[in-house]
Order: C-alpha cells, then structure tokens, then sequence
C-alpha cells in the first residue's frame, strides 16, 4: 500500500480529475478486502476493535462510535430487523466534507457500512442522502449497482451466508433530517420532527427496531480500521482521538477547501499553511471551527488543536470540522444575523424555545443590523441563549444555534453596540 | 389520478421499506418530477395510494424543503443564502438575478423559464458563491457568470 493511502486513508483514491472511482479501481488499490476479513471476525471483536481505535462520530457529536454499536442488542433473540443507516444529509452550514467523499469514493461508505452491519447484525441499510446532491446520488446508485452485481450486497454477501439490504434514499431536504431522529422519522416518511430520548435509537430507532444512524465520514473510516488495526488507525492522529480529519475552510480566504489532516492539527496549520492564510489586505476576526452551530473563536485560539477536547476546552466544538471564517470588512452581527435566520427558518416548530426563541432572536438582530436596535436587546439575545440551552429542547438545533450568537456576543459586543450607537451598520454603509 | 407510470415508480420505493406510508417523500418527490410540483389533487391521491390521509401527506409536503406544492417554471434557480456564501457575495447575485429575471424570491418570470427561490448551504462553500439551477451546481459565482449559465436554459 502507497505512503499516501497510510496517511490519509479516507481521500488517497479520490482521482484529480474529479471522477469517481469505480469498483475495479477501488478493488484494486485494495478495496472490500476488509469487508471479507469483517465476515470471518466475530460481530463483537469488530465492535471491540472500533472501540480501541478511538474512533469518534464525525458528525459534530464525537460520541465513540464503537460504544454506540456496543449498545444494540445482539444475538437469536434481538428484535429483527436491525437498520444501519448512513447520515449524508450535509447540511451544518459551512460544511462541505461528506461531499468530497460520496462524490469521490462511494464505494468506501458502501464497504464501511457492510462491515458496520456485520457488527450490529444489522440487515438492512438506508444511505440518507440530500436532496440537493445530486452528482453523489448518481455515483451512489451507480457503486450500489456494482457491488450488488458482485454479490457484496443483498442475500449472502461474500458467500457469508447473511444478507445486507442497502438503498439509496433521497432526502426532500430540511436541516432538522441531520439530527439522527429527525433522521429516522424522515426515513418513515414522516415530519422530521425530533423524538423523546429514551429510548435510543440502538434499542427502538427504524420503525421501532435497533438502529444505529451514523455520519459518513465516520463509516468511511471503518475499512481501514479493520484493514490496519486500532493502533494503526489511533497513530495517524496527533492527539487521543484516533484517526485522519476532514478539514475545511471558508470564508475570504486564499485557498477554501477541504483537507484529510491527521486529527488534532491546529487551526493555524489548517488556515494558514492549507487554506493559505486570509485573502491580500484582510484580517481574521473570528471563525466557527466547526459549521454553523459552533461557538466563535478568535486569533487568540490559533494553536488550539483540532479536536473534540481541545475545541471544547476552547469554548467551542470541533463539530464538523469545517471552519468558516469571520474577516475584518464582514459585519459580525449581519453574520450572526444570517446564521440566525437559517436555525429559525429550520426550526421543525416542536419545542416552543427552538420556533419562538430564535425567530425572536432573528428580530432583535435584524433591527440592530438595520439601525433600529436597543442597548437592553443585547440582554434579551443573552436571555434567549439562556432559553435554549441544553436540556430545555427535544433536540440540538436550538443549543446549536445559541453557540455563535452567544460567542459573537462576548467576542464582538464592541461591534453591536456601535450599530446601536450610530444607529446603522458601519460595514454596510461603508461599502 | 397518479398516472400508471408514477404509480409503478411509487411501488417500487415502497418495496425498499416496510410499511407503504414510509413512502410518502419518495411519493412526492415521484409527482413532482413528473409534474413539476404537487397539486393538492395530488396530495390526496397519493394519500389515497399510501393508505393515509391528505393532511398527513400535506404537512409533510409542507415541511420539505424540495417539495413545490405551488407551479414553477421550467427551471428552477436556487442561490445559497447561508454563511459561507453570504460572506463571499451572495447578496450581489442575489440583486443580480432578481434584477435580471425581474422577480423577487418565491416568483416565475413572465415567460415561465425560471422560477427563483433561495436554498440553504448546499455544501459548496469552498465554490462560493454557488446556486443551483435544476440539478446542475455552479459556485464561484460573479454576475457575468451568472449570465452566462442563466443562457444554457430555455
């Protein structure tokens, strides 16, 4: 195997010229070898190895994902059938990476998801994929196809005598379908309204039976954990977290884009040396290092290395992974202001915090933007944070939505209350 | 009615899950490549076909994002108004499309091409600015590229 594949396992197929690659190619640099030795373990030592890895979800929440499998019932008498589902619903603002992946090496979340399977028993799959993605729908079908012809999907896969069902659903788009019960309830056809916890999703998710709902980049990562082992895979990262990230920047930067870097780079190496520092003549500000539902940091948080503890010990989240970036000529709060009309807009209207309190806090800073803003408005903007935090809401959106407004609020309070002073945006007018 | 052909399509997603109602996205989303959008006719046939109510099937309608239940034109224009886009330049693209086609969000031109809606980030914000227009993405947006595109469509 190629240096490059061992370094940056999930991307080092992914062609230049932006072609999928097809299952001769993916088969060829190695590809379902890991799926066959995955039906000659036992589901448990695949789970255990997973838990060894320090594999954690790459959706924003960075639950261990081999704990998360450890909590569906197995054995003659689980519930049947167990659902695996694949969260390809990338709609965290900002966030560009699953993209990269299902566009590029579909076979990879197909082979992550057979050995994922095989671990929870599971015998039906769903790939949950957004509406708008509409060149990974047609790779996605396309790998599918494939792999079904070559007996890797549907009844007795690899000859192993048990059947792995996968399709395709295509999503009719809303936000709320990335939070993994919106998630489930979508996928019955349903409003994606979030669901009570408990019960999990591992015990009664798909149509009542144990489910385990996944992000993509978190199931591409499986393969090769198999392939190379846990300490293998715990090596590639810099610090406890196991593994490679997908990294990405945008905003009036240089070069945006989208990096697989060992876990725990710093947000200067990625923004700097990657994404080549901010565009002739500006400076950063401020960035979401992790989409739209992250809590700002600043110039002071630069070396803070990328992931789920030392993000968090920063005050925010490592999230998605993908940082949008807050320059000098953009006005914090018409930042704040877009971002807080996109959670309102997306608000699935269940809990009376989440539909009240932000389309509440959408009009506060709408007027402050536009000049018509009070100083006591900042502390009503505080007190609808307050309203939403963790614990008062069936589901994350709300939390999500407080963390840049509350941030901006401490890091940018300078500039809200210039609006309110001068009575307009000095940004808008200054253009 | 649903035609014999969206019928055969609706059966075929309905076969991938275990109760008929799980279909419902699919069910529109069938109509609505068909049709263009989904009717309030439709909305009950395909409750009818589904075994479950108009109301049911409309509050999902409703919720989705993708999902017309008013006519559009022949093409439908999305510009991402999220985060990433709106740093970059999204409220000039914006002015220059509804200056151009001459109608505001949520409108059809005259000559019924183009139907203009606003999306959220369609996860091409290291292409920002970036708009979709049917299936097709296109990012790096400036106003003179955007009429360029705007000319691939009849």
């Amino acid at each position: 195997m190629s240096e490059l594949a061992m370094e940056r396992p999930l991307t080092a197929r992914i062609r230049p010229d932006g072609e999928m690659v097809g299952i001769e190619d993916y088969e060829r640099a190695g590809g379902y070898q890991a799926a066959r030795q995955a039906m000659q373990m036992e589901p448990r030592a695949i789970v255990e190895e997973v838990k060894k890895s320090n594999l954690r979800g790459r959706g924003g929440a960075g639950f261990p994902t081999g704990l998360k499998w450890s909590f569906v019932p197995v054995g003659p008498e689980a519930p049947r059938p167990k659902y695996l589902v694949a969260n390809a619903d990338e709609m965290e603002p900002g966030t560009f990476k699953d993209r990269l992946l299902l566009e590029g090496d579909p076979h990879q979340l197909i082979e992550g998801m057979i050995i994922a399977a095989r671990a929870i028993e599971a015998e039906r799959g769903y790939i949950f994929l957004r509406g708008e993605y509409t060149l990974a729908a047609r790779r996605i079908a396309r790998a599918l196809a494939e792999a079904e012809a070559r007996g890797y999907l549907g009844r007795n896969i690899f000859g192993s005598g048990t059947d792995f069902h996968l399709r395709l659903h295509i999503s009719a788009g809303r936000y709320m379908c990335g939070e993994e019960t919106g998630l489930l309830n979508a996928l019955e056809g349903k409003r994606a309204n979030p669901r009570a916890k408990p019960p999990y999703p591992q015990v009664s998710g798909l149509f009542g039976k144990p489910t385990i709902v996944q992000n993509v980049e978190t199931l591409c990562n499986i393969p090769h954990i198999v392939r190379h082992g846990a300490d293998w895979f715990r090596g590639l990262s810099r610090t406890a977290d196991g593994g490679t990230k997908l990294y990405g920047v945008s905003g009036r930067v240089r070069r945006p884009g989208c990096w697989e870097l060992p876990m725990g780079t710093t947000i200067r190496e990625i923004l700097e040396e990657h994404a080549g520092g901010m565009r002739d003549g500006l400076r950063l500000r401020g960035l979401l290092p992790g989409g739209a539902s992250t809590d700002f940091l600043t110039e002071q948080h630069l070396d803070v290395p990328m992931d789920f503890n030392e993000v968090a010990r920063a005050g925010s989240r490592l999230g998605t992974g993908t940082m949008i970036v807050l320059d000098d000529r953009t006005c914090p709060v018409g930042m704040v202001l877009n971002l807080t009309h996109f959670f309102a807009q997306e608000s699935c209207g269940w809990c009376t915090p989440c539909w009240s309190g932000l389309s509440w806090a959408e009009q506060i800073l709408a007027a402050i933007e536009s000049g018509d803003g009070h100083l006591e408005d900042l502390e009503r903007l505080e007190h609808i944070c307050r309203m939403v935090a963790p614990g008062n809401t069936f589901c994350a959106l709300a939390p999500g939505a407080a963390e840049p407004l509350q941030s901006a609020l401490k890091y940018f309070r300078e500039d809200f209350e210039r609006h309110i002073r001068e009575r307009r945006c000095p940004w808008r007018n200054a253009q | 009615m649903l035609t014999p052909e969206e019928q055969k399509e609706i059966e075929e997603e309905i076969a991938h899950y275990p109760e008929r109602r799980a279909a419902c996205i699919d069910a529109l989303r069938v109509v609505q490549k068909h049709r263009g959008w989904v009717s309030d006719e439709a909305v009950a046939d395909i409750a009818a076909f589904l075994g479950t109510t108009p109301d049911e099937v409309d509050s999902v309608a409703t919720f989705y994002n993708l999902i017309h239940r008013r006519p559009v034109g022949r093409h439908v224009i999305r510009v991402c108004d999220s985060v990433s886009c709106w740093i970059v330049g999204y409220e000039q693209i914006r002015d220059h499309l509804r200056q151009r086609l001459q109608v505001e969000f949520g409108q059809t031109t005259a000559d019924g091409r183009f139907t203009l809606l606003p999306i959220v980030c369609l996860g091409a914000c290291d292409r920002a600015p970036a708009m979709m227009i049917d299936e097709d993405l296109y990012g790096n947006l400036t106003p003179e590229a955007v009429d360029a595109i705007l000319e691939r469509y009849e």
